[in-house]
Parts: C-alpha cells; sequence; structure tokens
C-alpha cells in the first residue's frame, strides 16, 4: 500500500473528527458520496485539484491529507523495522504512521534512543577492552587461577608426590590464593568507583579519540587537501567541545601535512629509521612538527607502530595516540616520570629516552619529547606551552638505564617509586 | 636425558606446576622469566620446543615470536603460546606470526602435556 493510497484514509478520518457526513463532503467538492468512498477507502487515488478542494473543504492543508510530512516518520519506521527482522510488518508501515502516528512517533523515537544506546554501549565495551586499569587487574587475577589451578591439579592427580614438592605446592596455593584475594577486592573496588570523566564515551576526548582511532589516525581528505579541516569535523559528525577538539587537532595537522607532504615525508621516514633528530636534520623543520607528523604516517604501509602524547603545562592530556605497549590514562593521573611532562621544565630542548613499565605489562619504549611555545605572548603572561612526545616501543635499543616509567599510580608495582602519589590497587614490589 | 622445552614464563608457581608435569613427563625443562633477554637464552641453547607467555616484562610475546620467526635457527622450533587473553584478534595474530598453538590461561595441565607430546612428536 503505497503512501498516496493512505491519503483516503486520512480524509475518511479527518472528516469523521468535525463531524461531516460523506454526502456533504462530496457535494462540497462536487463529487458523488460513491466516488468519495472509493477515495476515503484507498480505491482510487487522487491529487491536485480535487485534493486541493477536500483539504479546504475540511479545512487543513493539502500536504496533511497527502502525508508529505511523514514520509520521514515512515522512514524511521522501515528502519526500525529492519532491527526485528521478519517480525514487524514493514509492508503496512504506511498504514500504521496513518491511523496511529502517536504509536509510529513513538517506535520511531525508541528505535533511535536504541540505536544511541546501542552506539555507547560499542564505545564503552571498546573502553573496557583498552582500559590499563582493569587489563592489569585481570591479568593478575587470571595468573593467580591459573597457578592455583594447575598446582590443585598436580596435587589431587593418583600420581606420588614427595614431601618437599608436596610442601612447595601447598605454599604456593596458599600465596597465590592471597593474591587472588587482593586482586579481586582490587577489581571489585575499581569496578564500584564513581565512574569518572575519563570513563564516559561522551567526554570531547573520548569522542574525538574514537574518531581519529577508526581512521587509523590518518586524514586522507586532509593530506591530499580535498576537505578543509571543517568539512572533516562536519564530516565525523562530532558537535560542541568534541567538535572543538577535532577542530583543532585538524588545522594542526593540516598545517604539518602542508609543512611535510605525506609521500615524501613517508619515504624520509624510512631513510632516517623513523629518527626524529635526522629528520628534522634532512626536512629542515622543526623537531615538534616531525614529533607529531610522524603518527600520521599511513596504517598498514608497514612503517612501525607510533604513539604521540600532546599535553599542556598543566600536564593535562590533550591529545593520545595509544600502541600496543603504550597506554597513558586520559584524565589525569598518569605517571609523571614521563619524559612528556619533564619537557615542561626544559622548553625548546628536545628529550631522547628509553622508558621501562614495570611487570607484565612490561615494555622498553624508545621516547622523543620537546615542550615549545605556542605563540607569541603576552609581557606579564606565562607562556602558553605545549609538550609533545612520540613513543616507539618496537625502537628501544635496551638502555641499561632506562626511565622505570608506570601507566598511573593505582597500576604501578614499583613500591619504592619516589614519584608516588597514591596507593596501588595491585600488589607493590621493590626495585622493579 | 629428555628432550628440551624452554618454558618463558614469568609467574614463578606458573613456571613450577608447567615445570613439574613436563619433567614428569620426560622433558628436560628449562626457564626464563624475563622477555628482553628471551632471545639470548634461546640461542644460547636452543631448545626443542617453546612454550612462551604473551605478557611478559621487557618484551612481549608476539615481538619475541616474530624474531624467532625470522631467525634462521629458531625459525623451526614449535612454539605454543600462553595468553591471558583469550581474544579472536590475539589469537589470530599469534598463528600469523608462526606459533604453532595457542593456549588461554587456565589451562588444564592435560591439554598442555598433551600438546607438548603431539608437537615434540607429531
Amino acid at each position: 500500500m503505497t503512501i498516496e493510497r493512505m491519503t483516503g484514509t486520512r480524509i475518511r478520518e479527518k472528516r469523521m473528527d468535525i463531524g461531516l457526513r460523506q454526502a456533504s463532503l462530496a457535494s462540497a467538492v462536487g463529487i458523488s458520496p460513491s466516488y468519495l468512498n472509493l477515495i476515503e477507502h484507498n480505491r482510487r487515488r487522487i491529487g491536485g485539484k480535487l485534493l486541493t478542494d477536500l483539504a479546504r473543504a475540511l479545512g487543513v492543508d493539502p500536504s496533511h491529507l497527502a502525508g508529505g510530512a511523514d514520509r520521514d516518520l515512515l522512514d524511521q519506521l522501515h528502519s526500525a523495522a529492519t532491527l526485528a527482522g521478519d517480525m514487524a510488518e514493514i509492508a503496512r508501515a504506511e498504514e500504521l504512521a496513518a491511523r496511529f502516528p502517536g504509536w509510529a512517533g513513538l517506535i520511531a523515537l525508541q528505535a533511535r534512543r536504541l540505536a544511541v544506546l546501542d552506539e555507547r554501549i560499542g564505545a564503552l565495551t571498546d573502553r573496557m577492552a583498552h582500559d590499563p586499569f582493569l587489563a592489569t587487574a585481570l591479568h593478575d587475577v587470571i595468573s593467580a587461577v591459573t597457578a592455583i589451578r594447575s598446582t590443585a591439579a598436580i596435587l589431587v592427580s593418583q600420581e606420588q608426590i614427595d614431601a618437599d614438592w608436596q610442601r612447595r605446592f601447598h605454599e604456593n596455593i596458599h600465596t597465590d590464593s592471597l593474591r587472588l584475594g587482593k586482586s579481586s577486592e582490587a577489581l571489585v573496588a575499581y569496578l564500584e568507583a564513581p565512574a569518572d570523566a575519563e570513563q564516559s564515551p561522551d567526554t570531547p576526548m573520548g569522542q574525538v579519540d574514537t574518531f581519529l582511532a577508526k581512521n587509523g589516525y590518518h586524514l586522507p581528505m586532509i593530506e591530499a587537501e580535498t576537505a578543509t579541516p571543517d568539512e572533516v569535523v562536519r564530516l565525523s559528525g562530532l558537535t560542541g567541545a568534541a567538535a572543538a577538539l577535532l577542530g583543532g587537532i585538524c588545522r594542526q595537522y593540516a598545517a604539518d601535512a602542508r609543512a611535510l607532504p605525506m609521500a615524501a615525508f613517508a619515504q624520509a621516514a624510512q631513510a632516517c629509521n623513523y629518527d626524529p633528530a635526522l629528520l628534522a636534520t634532512r626536512c629542515g623543520t622543526d623537531f615538534a612538527t616531525i614529533l607529531r607528523r610522524l603518527p600520521c604516517l599511513p596504517p598498514d604501509a608497514g612503517h612501525p607502530p607510533i604513539g604521540l602524547a600532546v599535553c599542556d603545562a598543566a600536564g593535562a592530556l590533550l591529545y593520545l595516540k595509544r600502541v600496543p605497549g603504550f597506554a597513558m590514562p586520559t584524565a589525569g593521573g598518569a605517571c609523571p616520570l614521563w619524559p612528556l611532562f619533564g619537557a615542561l621544565s626544559r622548553p625548546s630542548q628536545p628529550l631522547r629516552a628509553e622508558a621501562i613499565l614495570p611487570g607484565a605489562t612490561a615494555s622498553h619504549l624508545l621516547c622523543y619529547a620537546i615542550a615549545t611555545p605556542l605563540a607569541v605572548h603576552h609581557f606579564d603572561l606565562p607562556p602558553v606551552l605545549r609538550s609533545t612526545m612520540l613513543v616507539m616501543p618496537d625502537m628501544a635499543q635496551g638502555s641499561a638505564a632506562p626511565v622505570p616509567v608506570g601507566i598511573a599510580c593505582r597500576i604501578c608495582p614499583r613500591a619504592d617509586c619516589p614519584s608516588r602519589r597514591e596507593p596501588a590497587i595491585i600488589g607493590t614490589v621493590t626495585a622493579l | 636425558m629428555g628432550k628440551r622445552v624452554l618454558l618463558i614464563e614469568d609467574e614463578p608457581n606458573i613456571i613450577e606446576a608447567i615445570g613439574f608435569i613436563l619433567s614428569r613427563d620426560g622433558w628436560t625443562v628449562h626457564t626464563h622469566q624475563d622477555g628482553q633477554t628471551a632471545m639470548a637464552k634461546v640461542l644460547a641453547l636452543p631448545p626443542d620446543m617453546i612454550i612462551l607467555d604473551v605478557m611478559l616484562p621487557g618484551r612481549s610475546g608476539f615481538e619475541i615470536l616474530r624474531e624467532l620467526r625470522s631467525t634462521d635457527v629458531t625459525k623451526d622450533i614449535p612454539v605454543m603460546m600462553l595468553t591471558a587473553r583469550g581474544q579472536d584478534k590475539d589469537r589470530d595474530l599469534a598463528l600469523r606470526l608462526g606459533a604453532n598453538h595457542f593456549m588461554t590461561k587456565p589451562f588444564s595441565n592435560s591439554d598442555v602435556r598433551d600438546y607438548v607430546r603431539a608437537m615434540m612428536d607429531p
């Protein structure tokens, strides 16, 4: 049944609403009652002058009878029906919209809401999968469970085990059960903690991060100058603070892309083995631009994983590109030992350091950082600084004295760290 | 002396349990706990098989596996990966990098023993 044919239903309902007899309406527009009856039962198509005459006689706009205003609603109903598979009578969606516009509107509204919630759940799930706090705590739990299960299975087997081994295995189970208890309590405490801004998929930085991660932190439209930064922001669908944040990132990206066109830069990067100092000399560009540009190399083109963090003078993260082996919490609480923060006390001086993460997540990371002033400043105000840190997990050489960084105090096991500002939720170990 | 199995794992009690099981089954078990120096350990005394944890201090098991497969003397050594993460993408990555088998923690002792037997004596 097409939407035009439902026009008859609307005419009939409107006529009955205002208490007009079929014969009276037919007479008013100069047609027979039987012809109007056929129209009202959707057995005759109408349009043009007759539709206009009927609308005038009923005191409504012709579009109200033609149903053009409901096309959006119908599209939404069709979209909602696809979610239900074969359950919904898709062919009768127009009839539903015409007869029960309120209910149809409610279905469409609920479908839109479900879509938003689905998207939010997806974002939350994605964050949970990459949450460094949760990953470490769960790893600790699973490791303890594995050790207990394996050791207990040995003890209950029918094999003959000498007394020394039995005693060791009992001690191991005891140690692991204590550790499991602590890890479980920490996990529960963490999950029960009120969700902070960092964990909400609705934070502007979270939205921007999701968009950039989906694009591999590489924006071909800006590289090729087929879209302006504002157009990229519009295409991203982000609004409000997230759009403003992405706009700033895209404008910087565009300026860097103009300074260092990608094709030539990618070749130079490979030739210099991704060394920022060699690249800065070869390209005749400042160090900070090189640090920002390297993580924009196209994904899946054979380049090594390269992470990036940018913060302001207060240490608040403004940009973060995570790569395997490198993670930082996006809202406060980061380890102060990262060269990213050390660079803030030595503006304009490039820093190079190898860093090592503790425990099971340990990675050797090669870090390059520099803090630079953004622009010319007022005489009486401090400079606006941006610190930029490039992180290359696969390029570290195994320095004898790497900087012992952590992700954050809460999940850092270094008991003797002088920079610790809060207790860890996992067990600590001296001199890791 | 039985064939050599090198267990690269940072959890001491897991090392002790697996070491015990495999020793009882006739294998000579060597162990190593640090990812950064694991390749040197392998090269010093190439084992007949490697059991390799993914999350290790210093260097991930995936990176070690990649180097094992690109080094002449180690490229054919059977490797079984152990991980606390049972995600498909980790399994796919391990197999793509050349792991012979991928086992998720917690595992059963008999599974470990059976897979080691199967890999060493196919």
